[in-house]
């Protein structure tokens, strides 16, 4: 019952970068096919030199390989993280659906939503592979221990910041999560790829929403600038630090983890909502915004990373909020789990005996 | 007959879309994530039927009311939904007792539908009684793991039944214009259909250890638009955005 009926495919976001996620699908594919020695049972052989190798020869890391610590470490704290994203970012959306303004952009939220808690458990089952439970994640997730994206600590204040947030919000994430399609863990890429093709359908969907918006009466134009005013510098900011102050970015640099720096995401970002904005007829709420004919990219001014540094650190205007909703669901729903966990060992009991 | 097909089909689409608000009302914050994702799919389901329903209905009527119009622009006193759908949500107990008693009734009744001399209405029934299975299935699983797991969720289980019980009589009233339905083959008569739903809930509530309550106390009013006190708060908080903006495209 919901789907895009958006017409003008080719003013749409999303088209050269679905292309480049399937390009990473092709060359999984292609990697999966050049079957490669493993000499990592083999006795006596260099596993670290091994390794290296596979991550030179843009062959893939699986769960059954060795890996350094420090490899798995990182990608358990980036792949949590991710997921964790996933379900606090169900929030801030789901904030309206029960007041989306015609019923099918109700489902068409209410899929997105489900799409979201589909990508958490997509996402956690990639880190356990990694040797970690979910429930451990959950409880560090709980605990304030790991992070998640500083994004949805902003609130949902109009309707408008529904087609914000799918617009800039899951716009950034896929240029983010792009290259992560081609990243050296199998697990990971993988999920990256599933993720990719769904965010994408997602942003042309916040994009259908304000296009409807800055079409629609003048209140509703108003509403969708608004929106965008606030949600710009955070989307901006969600690239993280730049580049002289990211603390993990050389050695995932070089473990193909990360393929791009953060800025030069940002500057990709930009570069593709500059053009978008122009045919959705917003403004872009940054008086700098302008092309620079020699670097053939567009100048802008940088998010305020102070305030981002705020938001991480737990003082963003919805953290305590949206922790305390998740730690209240999970503690409503213990009465619950437990008794699915009673039943299931009484079921087992009895299959026992029966088989006895 | 197209005023009587109208308020019938009213009455369906009432019950998904109220079914679907209610259960929506659960994302985010589901006992498990699994959970999160299966009711959010039961809802869209609810939802998808009642989009189907109301615009048939805005058809039937002929004065250019879309689904929108229907879910949007009427009042509490104008909706046609049973009360069941309408209660609040409750603990995670009360939502499947309610979840599992409506299941079970659309499935019964969809499946008859899908034999309606309406054609319409027989093929929105052949899409919805497949839909109807699976919310039937997942809820009764539910109902069994809550009343046969631990002490507490027995407690809470058979508390949610004997809560909601009351309500599922309505599901089955009949009046004068489901008669004339029964008559022409467009509905099924509503009381033929409370044998073969006591049939389908009993032996899941005994196998989940709990007790069937007694027949006693039997609300209703939903069909005529006498709604409990809830209802009006739902729609206020489903339609306030769209009445803010009159005429508004979305």
């Amino acid at each position: 019952m919901y789907g895009n009926d958006f017409s003008g495919p080719e003013e749409a976001p999303g088209g050269g970068l679905l292309g480049e996620v399937e390009a990473a699908e092709t060359a999984l594919r292609e990697a999966a096919a050049r079957q490669r020695s493993s000499p990592a049972a083999e006795p006596g052989v260099d596993l670290a030199a091994y390794f290296t190798d596979v991550i030179a020869a843009d062959q893939k890391i699986e769960p059954r390989d060795w890996m350094p610590e420090a490899y798995r470490r990182t990608l358990i704290r980036q792949i949590a993280q991710h997921a964790h994203s996933e379900i606090i970012g169900m929030q801030p959306e789901g904030n309206w659906i029960s007041r989306a303004p015609s019923l099918k952009r109700k489902a068409i939220l209410l899929a997105k939503v489900q799409d979201e808690a589909g990508h958490g458990l997509y996402l956690y089952a990639a880190a356990e592979t990694l040797g970690i439970s979910r429930d451990e994640l959950v409880e560090l997730l709980l605990a304030g221990r790991q992070k998640y994206s500083s994004i949805f600590n902003y609130p949902t204040l109009t309707w408008a910041d529904v087609g914000a947030i799918g617009w800039l919000v899951d716009g950034a994430a896929i240029v983010n999560q792009v290259p992560l399609c081609r990243c050296s863990y199998g697990p990971y890429a993988r999920a990256m790829i599933r993720v990719c093709k769904e965010e994408s359908f997602h942003q042309r969907q916040g994009y259908e929403i304000l296009h409807t918006l800055s079409h629609g009466t003048e209140a509703q134009r108003a509403m969708a600038q608004d929106a965008i005013d606030r949600w710009w510098y955070p989307s901006l900011a969600m690239f993280g630090p730049p580049d002289g102050d990211s603390t993990h970015s050389e050695q995932s640099m070089a473990w193909k983890i990360k393929r791009f720096s953060n800025d030069e995401l940002r500057q990709r970002f930009v570069d593709m909502c500059v053009q978008q904005a122009e045919i959705l007829g917003v403004r872009i709420p940054d008086p700098d915004l302008r092309w620079n004919d020699e670097r053939q990219a567009y100048d802008f001014t940088q998010p305020d990373y102070d305030e981002l540094l705020r938001v991480i650190k737990g003082n963003g205007p919805c953290n305590r909020e949206r922790i305390a909703h998740r730690r209240r669901a999970h503690a409503d729903g213990a009465w619950v789990r437990d008794a699915a966990t009673a039943y299931a060992a009484k079921r087992a009991d009895q299959k026992e005996k029966v088989a006895a | 007959m197209s005023g009587d097909l109208f308020e019938f089909t009213l009455r369906l689409g009432d019950d998904a879309l109220v079914a679907a608000q209610r259960l929506a009302e659960w994302t985010t914050r589901a006992p498990e994530m699994e959970e999160d994702v299966a009711l959010a799919n039961i809802a869209l389901d609810q939802l998808g039927a009642a989009r189907l329903l109301l615009s048939y209905a805005g058809e039937l009527e002929g004065a250019g009311r879309d689904e929108d119009a229907l879910a949007y622009l009427r009042s509490d006193r104008e909706f046609r939904n049973c009360l069941l759908v309408e209660l609040p949500n409750g603990d995670f107990a009360v939502t499947m007792a309610k979840l599992f008693f409506l299941a079970a009734h659309q499935r019964l009744h969809y499946d008859w539908l899908v034999a309606s001399t309406d054609e319409r209405i027989a093929a929105i029934a052949a899409k919805a009684r497949k839909e109807s299975a699976y919310h039937l299935d997942h809820s009764s699983l539910w109902v069994k793991r809550l009343g046969d797991g631990t002490e507490e969720s027995h407690r809470r289980m058979q508390a949610a039944v004997d809560e909601i019980w009351p309500y599922t009589h309505e599901l089955f009233a009949a009046d004068e214009l489901t008669a004339r339905l029964d008559a022409q083959g467009v509905g099924a008569a509503p009381a033929t259909l409370r044998d073969q739903w006591l049939s389908t809930v009993e032996p899941v509530l005994a196998e989940a250890t709990l007790t069937r309550p007694a027949d006693g106390w039997a609300p209703g009013g939903g069909r005529d638009g006498l709604h409990t006190e809830h209802l009006s708060y739902l729609l206020a908080e489903l339609q306030v955005l769209h009445r803010a903006h009159p005429g508004a495209r979305w």
